[in-house]
């Protein structure tokens, strides 16, 4: 089997634009008539529903930002009673603040039936076994690619993160074909199987589908090397619905777009205006396929750029170029989101300055994150078991306020280097 | 019944060390004794001076973190086993020692210990109970 839905992978680019004009028509009265919000931004941006007629007409629409999310919490943003809610998500705030996401039976489907295309695009079938590795919860990471191995009929494992050496023997033992986590996470399983003394050639293992962190072709060489795969990208936000908004085909060489429930735009990121095709900016997506909450105009933060030159795969879906970067200043790290304003806030409730510097790096493919703050008099004590106490208990707020690990490093005033006045914040030096 | 320490934050880079005494020559502050303790990424210099609220301000001015404290110095005899003996007492007393360190004085015959503990003065008046002398800040100058 090539294709999970041929008749909508490999649509003529008339029927899929009719499709989208239909959907997205459905999907603007929807946010218009139940989300105050929606009424409240098209209102001001003297558009009503009538007037989108096909799917050109949503440059009309406003944008919708994280904020709006955020000033939404929990569920301003649905657009359907909670009777008719069957699942929540949540991703990462700055400052506390979950992003809260609603899923009705058919958005569920909608999402299994995004990640079932992909799986069957990087050639998985119903007879394999899924090794799912990418944390199980508020996530949408684990249940994402849980759904779609379901919804494929595949043997699904639901493994979560942890516990390396355990997840080898369970991959050796049930055969498992497939694998998904995050790259770095498959990088450190390759560590494993060496420091374990397995040939990765002795395992069934046949594909990897890494997301939810940047990862570049390089990683791509070594992942497939150390665990004997191939290895192939997938792309997918908890805004919009979870992973399976986008995937890669055996080409490797840019993501198809779902773009039948996930209309994607880019535009520039500061005159928010559309570029043509091919050139960078940033990715925007529309959920016409959704009903709980049918986002208008996303702006993901992410950079990207969409290129409909046809694809030896046979799909006709838009590709979108793997992302190269943020529009904010927004970090991946160990694939969860983590927002410089989010450490600052937790060094503030240690009574420190807000002077402090993030450097971030990768070592033996593992994502480090260093938290360096200067140190202050009033923080200052003789003993260094007093300062080694409390750096240990930042990074413990650290790791609540993150859910991801920060090591704290007390270095002098002053010795931050600051530009402009401002300390520069943060120091990226994963070469991705 | 206590003496000035200055304590300093140091950053473990090549130079640092020598930047943060060199600022104290500057200004002519005489070191009488000094400890590092140290981890991988940092240290603390400890410092017994001339002119504790001096070297305090001159800290202050040139940006580096620096605080004083009281603590406890004892004249111990030069003989073998009489460190040992102090910090029996302290210890059958039940006072921990945070750290110690010692310094020679123009007294041939004995040696100064300063001791960091949390009550200078019970661990003062156990020290003197036991035949210690305790030193005083103008003892040492």
């Amino acid at each position: 089997m090539n294709y999970y839905n041929e008749h909508i992978e490999t649509a003529s680019a008339d029927k899929m634009r009719a499709l989208q004009s239909e959907r997205l028509k459905t999907a603007v009265g929807r946010c218009y008539n139940n989300v105050p919000l929606y009424k409240k931004k098209l209102d001001e941006a003297g558009v009503k529903p009538a007037d989108i007629k096909t799917i050109d007409d949503i440059i009309k629409l406003p944008f919708t930002t994280k904020q709006d999310l955020r000033d939404s919490y929990p569920f301003d943003m649905f657009a359907v009673p909670m009777g008719d809610i069957v699942r929540i998500h949540a991703s990462s705030g700055t400052t506390g603040k979950q992003t809260v996401v609603g899923y009705t039976k058919n958005d569920i489907d909608v999402w299994s039936e995004g990640a079932a295309r992909s799986l069957i695009a990087y050639g998985a079938a119903k007879t394999d076994v899924f090794h799912v590795s990418y944390g199980y919860g508020l996530f949408t990471g684990g249940l994402g690619l849980h759904y779609g191995s379901e919804t494929i009929g595949a043997a699904t494992v639901p493994v979560s993160a942890g516990n390396t050496e355990r997840q080898v023997e369970i991959m050796r033992d049930f055969g498992s074909d497939v694998l998904c986590c995050t790259p770095s996470y498959a990088m450190f399983i390759g560590e494993t199987l060496k420091k374990m003394n397995i040939d990765p050639k002795s395992l069934k293992l046949r594909i990897g589908i890494f997301g939810a962190e940047p990862w570049t072709e390089n990683m791509r060489l070594e992942i497939e090397k150390a665990l004997a795969i191939d290895a192939y990208d997938i792309y997918g936000l908890s805004e919009v619905a979870g992973p399976g908004v986008s995937f890669e085909c055996k080409e490797k060489n840019g993501l198809h777009v779902n773009e039948d429930f996930f209309y994607p735009e880019i535009v520039d990121k500061d005159t928010l205006e559309p570029v043509p095709d091919g050139e960078y900016g940033e990715l925007v997506f529309t959920c016409i396929g959704k009903e709980a909450m049918p986002l208008l105009r996303y702006r993901t933060r992410d950079v990207s750029a969409l290129t409909r030159e046809k694809c030896p795969c046979g799909r006709t879906l838009v590709k979108m170029l793997r992302p190269k970067g943020r529009t904010d200043d927004m970090l991946i790290i160990r694939g969860v989101n983590v927002f410089p304003s989010q450490i600052e806030h937790v060094i503030l409730s240690f009574g420190m300055e807000p002077n402090y510097q993030i450097v971030v790096d990768r070592e033996n493919n593992l994502d480090t994150m260093t938290v360096k703050i200067e140190m202050s008099e009033k923080f200052f004590s003789d003993e260094i078991k007093q300062l080694e106490a409390a750096q240990k208990k930042i990074s413990e707020g650290l790791m609540s306020a993150l859910s991801v690990s920060a090591k704290v490093r007390l270095v002098e005033p002053d010795s931050i280097p600051r530009s402009m006045g401002k300390a520069v914040r943060v120091v990226d030096s994963r070469r991705i | 019944m206590s003496i000035k320490q200055i304590s300093v934050f140091v950053e473990n880079r090549p130079g640092r060390l020598a930047e943060i005494t060199g600022v104290l020559a500057d200004n002519g502050i005489d070191i009488r004794a000094l400890s590092v303790a140290d981890t991988a990424e940092y240290g603390i210099l400890r410092l017994i001076v001339d002119k504790p609220e001096k070297t305090l301000d001159i800290f202050k001015q040139s940006n580096i973190t620096a605080n004083v404290k009281d603590v406890l110095a004892a004249a111990v005899p030069d003989t073998p086993g009489s460190f040992a003996k102090a910090v029996r007492i302290l210890t059958d007393s039940g006072i921990s020692i945070e750290y110690a360190y010692a310094f020679i004085t123009p007294k041939k015959d004995q040696a100064y210990v300063i001791f960091r503990v949390a009550d200078n003065d019970k661990a003062g008046a156990v020290l003197s109970r036991a035949g210690f002398s305790l030193i005083e800040q103008d003892d040492i100058f």
